[in-house]
């Protein structure tokens, strides 16, 4: 008989693939719940914000207008729970006008095709 | 293989239900194991038991109830997608359970393949 196995001790390369805008849907929100708890489970997790994605990360956001919770300053939390690796899709932040400066946190920029690459090292790929 | 399911789209308005489902059965016919389904963001709507569709529409509450029990699959509703939506233990469906976001996390350990169905 198989031996069951339990998930301690096991470490998989996790990527959050985040592409839509952080308010008008419920999916940045519900994404950022799942890379907190990936990290409690000692993954290797990484996030990739690209197309309207890029704009979770974006400075200044105030929400007051459409009464809804501004979370961005979680993503300033993420170092915390050893959640470093953060990349941009370079493409998707040219396309919007923003630059690394108008970001909350550190990422490292990489080229379409460098996020396609590292997206085929990943053992699970969950595109929010 | 040991195959676990994400669904993130509710029923009847978005496909992901239906394709995660007939995607199960054919991972099972082909000797395939569906180790866990997972439901989250509106897919948590697949759980619940109040859905009554008009008899001549395919059931797909019911379908996936009878999926998890022919096939001891662990359906899974993420605990926080739910109560922001209103799918408590009062009004899930036979055959699923609600759990924390760590059971997806698990899953993705677990099996070989974690397949992701809806936006």
């Amino acid at each position: 008989m198989e031996e069951e196995q339990t998930s301690a001790g096991k470490v998989k390369k996790f990527m959050m693939l985040n592409r839509k805008a952080p308010y008008g849907t419920v999916y940045a929100l519900e994404s950022l719940e799942v890379v907190l708890i990936s990290a409690t489970f000692d993954q290797d997790v990484s996030l990739v914000f690209m197309d309207d994605g890029v704009y979770q990360l974006a400075k200044g956001q105030n929400t007051k207008g459409i009464e809804t919770k501004n979370f961005s300053p979680t993503y300033r939390a993420l170092e915390g729970y050893d959640v470093e690796k953060l990349y941009v899709e370079r493409e998707s932040m040219d396309a919007r006008g923003l630059t690394e400066a108008d970001l909350l946190v550190p990422v490292e920029v990489l080229s379409s095709a460098e996020v396609g690459k590292l997206m085929a090292e990943q053992d699970v790929v969950l595109s929010f | 293989m040991k195959i676990a399911l994400m669904i993130n789209e509710g029923p009847y308005t978005h496909q992901a239900a239906d394709t995660a489902w007939l995607f199960a059965r054919a991972a099972i016919a082909a000797g395939h194991q569906i180790s866990r389904v997972f439901f989250y963001h509106d897919g948590v709507n697949v759980a619940s038991r109040l859905t009554e569709p008009p008899q001549d529409d395919r059931h797909i509450v019911n379908r996936w109830t009878k999926l998890g029990q022919d096939n001891k699959i662990d359906l899974v509703v993420c605990v926080a997608a739910a109560l922001r939506r209103g799918i408590k233990d009062e009004n899930l469906a036979p055959g699923f359970r609600i759990s924390g976001l760590g059971q997806l996390v698990d899953a993705g350990i677990k099996a070989d393949r974690l397949v992701v169905f809806g936006d």
